[in-house]
């Protein structure tokens, strides 16, 4: 392979756009001070321990699936958002994708 | 219903890059594609604060920007070629790293510490983070795939001088390997050995020899001429 080729293509940071929300939403909520990096660390990783039990995680899409799963029970503890509140919200956007002609924004009312 | 014909398999990267390849008019998707779930429920969590004024969308956008096209293994780059240049910079480097980093404009925004390990001809360093992945953000960006995995994490420590054959790596039997994990506070950088006949090379030459690798210790710098890694 050239080396040009290697510049113009490079390895992207994230695989998923949904990988980069899910990082800047924690990276965000930390400066704004709702919880401290180690307080994160601690649960992540605890995560990351518990579904490394029952296989061995690539450190791709099952760590991004592992953050996430993370992010929603630290909120849900939080009493910021519920697991019940999280799921509602989440059907409204899937009803949103489902209803919006192909080419249009996709957008819900708030 | 969904589960019909109208839901697509997101779960794998192959369907995302069929997704981009899709055309824009293509009939047989007259509503919006629908995202994979775990992307549903990341909106959702974003959309709930927002509306209780938690999070600021802006100021999401600015992070994604900076980590997807401001930093990476350049900004490291560019810290070791200034300290294989120049002697006195390298020795604050190594005896304190965040004034130094913080004049450089990298600094922890998670207020971690920064450490420098360097790299002699007695010892090889090599950085990991067996809790999760914490890594050096402001110099390097976000680690790779590999970095995170539950091999990585668990090798590394056990057995270094194996992993470092695995990424090419084969030191002298009498350079000792050691291996340092990262944790919430404290993230590593390591100073790799500069090239030999690389002595009075610009910094800017210098640092396209330092690869990110070679700053996480699985890794060397490349010799002049060298391919890219």
């Amino acid at each position: 392979m050239s080396s040009c080729a290697e510049v113009s293509a490079p390895e992207p940071v994230f695989a998923e756009p949904w990988h980069a929300q899910v990082f800047a939403l924690t990276v965000h909520l930390n400066e704004a001070g709702r919880f401290s990096w180690a307080e994160w660390v601690e649960r992540f990783s605890a995560t990351l321990k518990r579904h490394g039990l029952s296989r061995e995680l690539d450190g791709g899409e099952d760590y991004f699936r592992a953050w996430l799963e993370t992010l929603e029970v630290f909120l849900a503890e939080q009493g910021v958002a519920s697991g019940a509140e999280a799921e509602q919200m989440r059907c409204r956007w899937e009803a949103a994708y489902l209803n919006t002609p192909h080419g249009e924004p996709v957008q819900i009312e708030y | 219903m969904i589960d019909g014909i109208m839901k697509h398999d997101w779960t794998e990267p192959a369907a995302a890059a069929q997704h981009e390849a899709m055309p824009h008019d293509d009939p047989n998707h007259p509503h919006a594609l629908l995202p994979p779930d775990p992307a549903l429920r990341v909106k959702a969590l974003e959309t709930i604060l927002t509306q209780k004024g938690l999070i600021d969308p802006a100021a999401l956008d600015e992070i994604i920007d900076t980590y997807q096209n401001r930093i990476g293994p350049q900004n490291g780059a560019r810290v070791v070629a200034k300290a294989w240049s120049d002697p006195e910079f390298k020795a604050a480097l190594l005896a304190d790293a965040d004034p130094v980093l913080a004049d450089l404009g990298y600094y922890g925004r998670q207020g971690e510490h920064m450490v420098v390990v360097e790299n002699t001809p007695a010892q090889h360093n090599m950085v990991v983070c067996t809790l999760c992945s914490c890594y050096p953000w402001p110099l390097l960006g976000i680690p790779p795939g590999w970095y995170k995995s539950d091999a990585y994490r668990a090798r590394a420590v056990r057995e270094p001088r194996k992993v470092l054959a695995d990424f090419g790596v084969s030191l002298p039997e009498d350079t000792a390997v050691r291996v340092w994990d990262s944790t919430a506070e404290v993230r590593y950088l390591v100073l790799p050995m500069q090239p030999e006949g690389t002595e009075g090379l610009s910094e800017e030459d210098l640092a396209a020899l330092v690869t990110r690798d070679s700053m996480i210790g699985t890794g060397l710098a490349k010799a002049p001429g060298e391919a890219p890694a």
